[in-house]
């Protein structure tokens, strides 16, 4: 009962990608606020305990930490590298600069693996009794350690995994399907033939024959990897995960002189 | 932005076939109305699961001496009481049940902005319930903590506690993504026309309470993300043998949680500022102030958590500065009562149900709100602190106050989404058995609370013996009058006589489409040129 369409036809904005920043943004006001409950503990205990507070981060490798700063910093970079790639139609450069990316997020749990692993080795963990030994000022800095950059890591874990699946999108073949609808069809029927136009005024394929039994039309559109003919919605969805991958990336430039550079 | 499509005229939201079929046409559907309808569904019964422990709590005091119960399984059963009737009753209540059905037509608007994400949010709420549900299944069984976790006693606890809070994480992201959703769509969805002070104040009312969600859940999340750190791996930051200090607990969870009471109130007020305009056939008065209000009691409100511990050995001048603050919310929520008042004074008042409702809550949130005051009192909180006292207060806000607005609701809204119509005389004799039995559990309640019956016991001294069977006879008839609201609901989506598109001669958008309302709620996106109150406006009967 149904006549499917093919026809390649140039994009038009199909949704509201305000809407989408507005919700990106929101959803980092979140996870701001979600780190911001733990900075407070941080900030109070830290009042409470300087004088342990530096003593205990003499212990942490500022070397290793440093390494991984430059490590986010430049991936922060990479991402916004490839956001604009993908904004110039440059499909390839931007999965380029996306495995770079995803790359320096690798060698930052790398990094954090040995480091903690170090850590623990030397029986420094959460309710280890070496650990306890310690003063309370102390336990609560690695304590703090412990929740703080594990629960950016699991961040970092979750950006990787986003910005792998943008990867996904991105090098995939860029089709999207636009259904015209029982509705839209009421305006068009009984005319003989319904052309789709390209933005350069090529017609690029002929639907005929729309009677009644018509109950929608498919029309496939392939997007071509040039300036003008990404599909836009991996473009706000890219630009929405590299959002995400600057707010760890911001945590982070906290956390690393909270924790390493105040001894 | 006028689109030329044409519904189908007989077909509504209800009958509409899409991909799916059965039930599965339901819970995969991100239609926001069939949404609201689902989200109804399963608060009601949560809160038939919630009223029926409350019961049991009631029949175990109505002797002395453990009866139906040991201590501990009383401990729970106030835990599951609070943690069902906050988490999966009242914090998506209005929101997300008639905010999700009405706040997309209140503004013109086809659907939410990020509909597959609303559709998440109720998947969430469902997880959310199961996790609960398995915590009272496991081993240890469900946490008796209370529904605050406080810690210590919540890392210590031989119960299942992490589950239990793990339930109120998922749920607490299930709400996020709700209010996320929604103050996008009042940004972006709004139709031709719609300016900010033409939305009506139920949409003010979500928005506010959407800001709320968004700001403050994550701080809950990440503490009681902490308690289950504490549990399973031992990160003692709240553990004074680790340097931690247990204050900091309280807190944390106050700055959510206190902030989250408003979030529970203020789409109660929205609907009250919906069902007074139209059923004192007038507009509202003071809408701009009425609109502020809501704005300035989400500000205020997420600065006053500290009134919470005023015993807790936190800082005398902290404890002078929030309960300074607590003063300073009286007063938006003050105007908005005043100028429901206002809206009556000189009104051609017609007394349907829901506005029985909306009066009942005008009645019950005064009560609950001038208790509030003498709460936030530093001399007065440490005479009541933990007594019946503040449990009469906080039925009367979120019970008398926004179940009582929830339920107005519910009978407004009902003939919309489901085009029947409820036995009006039953649902007034409901109502008055409601308001009979409500009153005389919560005030008898703050009675004895204030001779010093100390709440979450399981046992009481003589002296307060009378109350309690005044409380618990008055469970009884509140419970009655509930059962039969819920019947002549149900009846009415089954059996009920059709009625017209615009039953209470609202004027608000709703009024204008169909009842129940087409799937994509306009044939054409309508050109809004006045105000939602304004009842000079030619309304389609």
């Amino acid at each position: 009962m149904s006549n499917h369409s093919h026809a390649i036809v140039a994009h038009k904005h199909p949704s509201d990608f305000v809407g989408a920043k507005i919700g990106m943004w929101l959803f980092l006001f979140t996870e701001v606020l979600l780190f911001g409950g733990l900075f407070i503990l941080y900030g109070v205990y830290r009042t409470k305990y300087p004088q342990e507070f530096h003593t205990a981060a003499v212990e942490l490798n500022t070397f290793i930490g440093a390494i991984n700063t430059l490590f986010l910093l430049t991936s922060s970079l990479t991402v916004v590298l490839a956001i604009e790639s993908l904004q110039r139609g440059k499909r390839k450069l931007s999965i380029t600069f996306l495995i770079i990316t995803i790359l320096f997020g690798i060698g930052f749990m790398i990094n954090k693996y040995f480091e903690w692993s170090a850590k623990i080795h030397h029986g420094i963990y959460p309710g280890s009794p070496e650990l306890l030994k310690h003063s309370g000022g102390e336990i609560v800095f690695f304590n703090l350690y412990y929740t703080m950059t594990g629960l950016h890591g699991l961040h970092v874990l979750v950006g990787m995994v986003i910005l792998s699946f943008m990867l996904y999108f991105i090098a995939r073949k860029p089709v999207r399907t636009e259904h015209i609808s029982f509705e839209a069809l009421e305006n068009i029927r009984g005319k003989s033939r319904l052309s789709v136009i390209a933005d350069n005024g090529n017609e690029l394929g002929v639907v005929s024959d729309i009677d009644d039994k018509v109950e929608f039309i498919d029309v496939r559109l392939t997007y071509e990897p040039v300036p003008e003919k990404t599909d836009p919605r991996n473009l706000i969805k890219l630009e929405n995960s590299g959002l995400y991958w600057h707010l760890i990336d911001i945590i982070w430039i906290f956390l690393f002189p909270l924790f390493y550079l105040i001894t | 932005m006028a689109s030329h499509a044409i519904v189908g005229a007989e077909e509504n939201y209800l009958e509409v076939k899409g991909r799916h079929s059965g039930i599965f046409a339901w819970i995969f559907s991100t239609d926001h109305k069939r949404i609201g309808i689902l989200y109804l569904i399963s608060i009601s019964v949560f809160f038939l699961a919630a009223i029926t422990i409350g019961i049991f709590m009631r029949l175990e005091q109505l002797t002395m001496g453990p009866t139906l119960m040991q201590p501990h399984t009383y401990n729970q059963l106030f835990t599951l009481h609070g943690v069902i009737m906050i988490f999966l009753f009242i914090i998506p209540g209005i929101m997300a049940t008639f905010g999700n059905f009405i706040l997309p037509i209140h503004i013109g608007a086809k659907d939410v902005a990020f509909p597959r994400l609303n559709l998440l949010s109720w998947w969430l709420y469902l997880a959310g319930a199961v996790l609960a549900l398995f915590a009272i299944l496991s081993k240890n069984g469900m946490a008796d903590t209370g529904w605050t976790f406080y810690v210590p006693y919540s890392v210590r606890t031989g119960t299942n506690v992490v589950l239990a809070v793990m339930a109120a994480f998922v749920l607490g992201f299930s709400s996020i993504l709700t209010g996320l959703n929604f103050i996008t769509t009042v940004h972006q969805m709004r139709a031709p026309g719609m300016t900010w002070f033409r939305m009506s104040l139920f949409v003010w009312g979500l928005y506010a309470t959407g800001w709320i969600q968004v700001l403050a859940t994550p701080v809950v999340g990440i503490t009681l993300l902490l308690v289950m750190l504490e549990r399973v791996f031992h990160i003692g930051v709240f553990d004074p043998g680790m340097g931690g200090d247990p204050i900091l607990y309280q807190h944390l969870f106050w700055i959510y949680s206190h902030p989250a009471v408003y979030l529970m109130v203020l789409p109660g007020m929205g609907v009250v500022s919906e069902i007074i305009p139209t059923f004192a056939r007038r507009t509202i008065f003071g809408y701009k102030l009425i609109a502020y209000s809501s704005l300035a009691i989400a500000l205020v409100g997420s600065l006053v958590w500290g009134h919470h511990m005023f015993v807790s050995g936190q800082s005398y001048t902290a404890s002078v500065v929030f309960s300074l603050l607590t003063f300073f919310v009286a007063i938006p929520t003050a105007i908005k009562v005043f100028n429901w008042v206002a809206t009556l004074y000189k009104g051609s008042i017609v007394l349907e149900v829901p506005m029985l409702y909306a009066l009942a809550f005008l009645f019950h949130f005064m009560i609950g709100g001038f208790t509030g005051l003498m709460l936030g009192t530093l001399s007065v909180d440490v005479h009541l602190h933990d007594t019946y006292f503040v449990v009469g207060h906080f039925h009367y806000t979120m019970f008398g106050g926004t179940g009582f607005a929830l339920f107005g609701a519910l009978y407004y809204w009902l003939p919309k989404m489901s085009g029947k119509m409820f036995k009006k005389k039953l649902a007034v004799a409901a109502f008055i058995l409601q308001i009979i039995g409500f009153n005389m559990m919560y005030f008898t309640m703050m009675i004895i609370g204030y001779q010093g019956m100390p709440r979450r016991y399981f046992d009481h001294l003589p002296k307060f013996h009378t109350g309690h069977v005044v409380i618990t006879v008055g469970s009884w008839i509140l419970v009655t009058g509930l059962l039969m609201m819920i019947g002549n609901v149900v009846w009415a989506v089954f059996k009920g006589e059709r009625v017209g598109n615009n039953p209470w001669g609202g004027t608000t958008l709703e009024w204008q489409i169909s009842s129940p309302p087409p799937p994509e709620n306009f044939d054409e996106i309508p050109e809004i040129d006045h105000g939602p109150y304004d009842h000079n406006v030619e309304v389609s009967k």
